[in-house]
């Protein structure tokens, strides 16, 4: 910290963050020389609550981990149930679920594109995308009965039946939607204060991307190719024709292009899911004890790759259930984006990976180990105590590369 | 002496010009929330503002100086609403006027910003300080050109007064055409000075909360946004007396009623402006202001300079 630095407190309250986060910026004028973030001031303990309740209550508590990418939590959790049960879901069920999957991801979207705007002071953009988003808001509420956490999945099927009377009025609905993204695609593209605001603003080569470990559309905007839907298929995505959007921008701007982008290859899908809509029932029974067995299921939210892993252990509980939200993987990335930045750039950079704190918040026990007589370890001996643990188990972590060396035997 | 008195307090004095200031703030809130879609407030809304913010407790922070806390939001609006009494409003005349009233007018009109960084840097908040070193350091890009914008016509006039100003382009009313480029730039230029997006950024909100004004609280924030309104009204009628000079010879009424449109006109410009773009950086905004809008300022200082030898001969 040099001798005309001063720290600028962002967070745990600050008008720029929509839920509580800590980050202490060192500022060199209106420079950022350094940060530290802190987390878990949201945390829940929703995992370990998981492991208290039967598998069906958990889907209405996971869907709960956020309140955006609800339908992503939820679908990611059940189908790692039905995994481990082995049940065959029907595809009627499928395809709805895929349907409210990416009227999701639009209103997830368009959201983040107020937000956006907003972040730079174009509250004019803010008043629209949020105004719009309404039809898909209503549109979910007529196919669900909720705006937000649609409760929609159960394990083997979903819930609610589409009627052939709703089908139009989502196409009407899309239609509107298409109408309206490309004017967004437009003022985002030509409008001069927010190429200004957004371009070589949070700069993330592809290496750093994928070194980093970033997802969603943050990583496809520094070019890296990688979409669950696509590499992975789940749900009815294999049936399904799309492109996934990249873009070589690299920075904010590169983050709302591809986010853009993804908004009319919504559209297109919708409109395939729709017109191929297979007939039969929604839902199978399932057990209500699942057998014993683990299962791992990747998702693509909205804001990236959403990693849910469950272990059964025969019972009506789970005996572990574990949450990885996109926003965990692309928090990393905000520090070393923010690097050298401006403070004025601060609340857009963070909010270009659509952060949602506290699906990803994190606890973390600090024992009192002074009144207790045992030696406090310091944080290096604490770190390098760490990297022996693993290099005993043939894991060497202090190299920068992170090479994996495999034991010989 | 009673009739000073009565124009100095109540009309167009004082009570007058905080009223016309609420209602440019009221108009500039409904266009602009007419502009983005919404609702926006209903009429009474600056006024309801103002008596809740006068209702409330005044809070000043332990390691403020108080003196300069409390006394800024004072200066700033005594200093605006003497500004207004030099300007030509629907008459040939202003209230007050002498000759070189013009550079007092402006200078009058800098001393806001001035209380705004000097409150700002006294309330000892890092983002009031941050807001406040903004906020001059945006000064020093907008002033210049404002004040070019506002020499120019005087040049042509040949004048220092702005009385004298007004007089002259009623009567040559075609010429104040040609000042049309410093009317742009002195619009821009107003909008830095009252801090509209896009030049918003000594109070960012998203950034450093709300600037300045962050530890500002009850009467004396009360204070800050009279001045604010009163500065609205101000810089929209001295761009009214300077740019759009006609229909100064009418009688009271049509006059006033004249004024009061040129100025919500002025108004609405500002905030349309304040609707189309986004918040530049404050880098960008220097950038902006000296390859850009100073130059057009000199430019048409030059034209201006030209046309007044072309007339002497």
């Amino acid at each position: 910290m040099g001798r005309y630095d001063f720290k600028v407190p962002v967070g745990p309250q600050h008008p720029a963050l929509k839920e509580p986060e800590s980050f202490l910026l060192t500022m060199h004028g209106e420079k950022i020389a350094g940060m530290t973030v802190r987390l878990g001031y949201n945390h829940r303990g929703i995992e370990k609550a998981c492991e208290a309740q039967t598998y069906i209550r958990d889907v209405y508590l996971i869907e709960r981990v956020c309140g955006i990418c609800s339908h992503s939590h939820a679908t990611c959790f059940v189908q790692a149930v039905e995994e481990i049960a082995a049940l065959e879901v029907p595809k009627r069920a499928i395809y709805i679920r895929t349907l409210i999957a990416e009227l999701e991801r639009i209103h997830s979207h368009l959201l983040w594109l107020g937000v956006a705007g907003h972040e730079i002071g174009f509250d004019t953009l803010l008043m629209y995308t949020w105004r719009d988003r309404e039809v898909v808001m209503d549109v979910l509420a007529m196919l669900t009965g909720n705006r937000v956490n649609y409760g929609m999945n159960t394990i083997g099927g979903v819930r609610r039946d589409i009627t052939a009377e709703q089908i139009p009025q989502v196409l009407k609905a899309v239609d509107t939607l298409e109408e309206r993204t490309k004017y967004y695609i437009q003022v985002a593209t030509e409008e001069t204060t927010i190429i200004k605001r957004l371009s070589g603003v949070g700069m993330l080569s592809y290496d750093d991307a994928v070194k980093l470990g970033a997802v969603g559309p943050t990583a496809r905007a520094s070019g890296v190719d990688r979409d669950t839907r696509r590499d992975d298929p789940y749900a009815a995505y294999g049936e399904l024709t799309f492109k996934v959007i990249t873009d070589k921008h690299c920075d904010v701007y590169g983050r709302t292009v591809v986010r853009l982008g993804e908004l009319m290859e919504s559209y297109k899908m919708i409109r395939q899911l729709l017109a191929n809509l297979p007939d039969g029932p929604v839902t199978v029974k399932a057990p209500r004890k699942i057998p014993a067995g683990e299962a791992f299921s990747r998702y693509e939210a909205p804001r990236g790759e959403d990693v849910h892993y469950v272990k059964a252990n025969g019972t009506d509980k789970p005996e572990r259930v574990k949450v990885r939200a996109p926003t965990l993987a692309n928090v990393q990335v905000v520090a070393h984006m923010l690097k050298d930045g401006y403070l004025a750039d601060m609340p857009i950079v963070v909010a270009a990976i659509d952060p949602c704190f506290s699906c990803t918040d994190r606890m973390v026990s600090v024992e009192d180990d002074y009144h207790s007589g045992k030696n406090i370890m310091t944080w290096p001996a604490l770190r390098s105590a760490g990297i022996d643990w693993y290099r005993k188990r043939g894991i060497d972590f202090s190299d920068l590369n992170r090479r994996l060396r495999v034991p010989e035997n | 002496m009673a009739n000073v008195f009565f124009n100095l307090l109540i009309f167009p004095g004082f009570l007058f010009v905080v009223v016309l200031g609420m209602a440019a703030e009221y108009v500039d809130r409904k266009f602009c929330a007419k502009l983005q879609n919404r609702v926006g407030p209903p009429w009474y809304q600056p006024f309801a503002d103002l008596v809740k913010l006068v209702a409330k407790e005044n809070i000043i922070p332990e390691e403020a100086d108080a003196g300069i806390f409390k006394l800024m939001p004072i200066i700033a609006v005594t200093s605006i609403i003497t500004a207004f009494f030099y300007i030509p409003l629907w008459q040939m005349k202003a209230l007050f006027s002498f000759y070189g009233d013009l550079i007092v007018v402006i200078y009058l009109l800098t001393i806001p910003t001035l209380a705004i960084f000097l409150g700002g840097w006294y309330s000892r908040s890092v983002f009031s300080r941050i807001g406040a070193t903004r906020a001059m350091t945006q000064f020093f890009a907008y002033e210049i050109p404002l004040f070019l914008s506002i020499l120019a016509p005087a040049m042509l006039a040949d004048s220092w007064s702005l009385s004298e100003i007004t007089v002259f382009y009623s009567k040559h009313l075609w010429l104040s055409l040609l000042n049309s480029a410093g009317f742009a730039i002195a619009l821009v230029a107003l909008l830095g000075k009252l801090e509209k997006v896009p030049f918003d950024i000594p109070e960012a909100e998203t950034e450093i909360v709300a600037g300045t004004f962050t530890e500002y609280s009850g009467r004396l924030l009360a204070f800050f946004r009279i001045a604010i309104d009163i500065e609205l009204v101000v810089g929209s009628s001295l761009l009214a007396a300077v740019f759009l000079p006609f229909g100064l010879n009418l009688s009271f009424m049509p006059g006033f009623v004249l004024y009061l449109v040129k100025v919500l006109f002025i108004v609405a410009l500002l905030s349309l402006l304040r609707t189309i773009f986004a918040r530049l950086r404050i880098d960008q905004m220097i950038n902006f202001c000296w390859k850009y809008v100073a130059p057009v300022a000199f430019f048409q200082l030059i034209v201006d300079l030209v046309v007044k030898g072309i007339i002497k001969q």
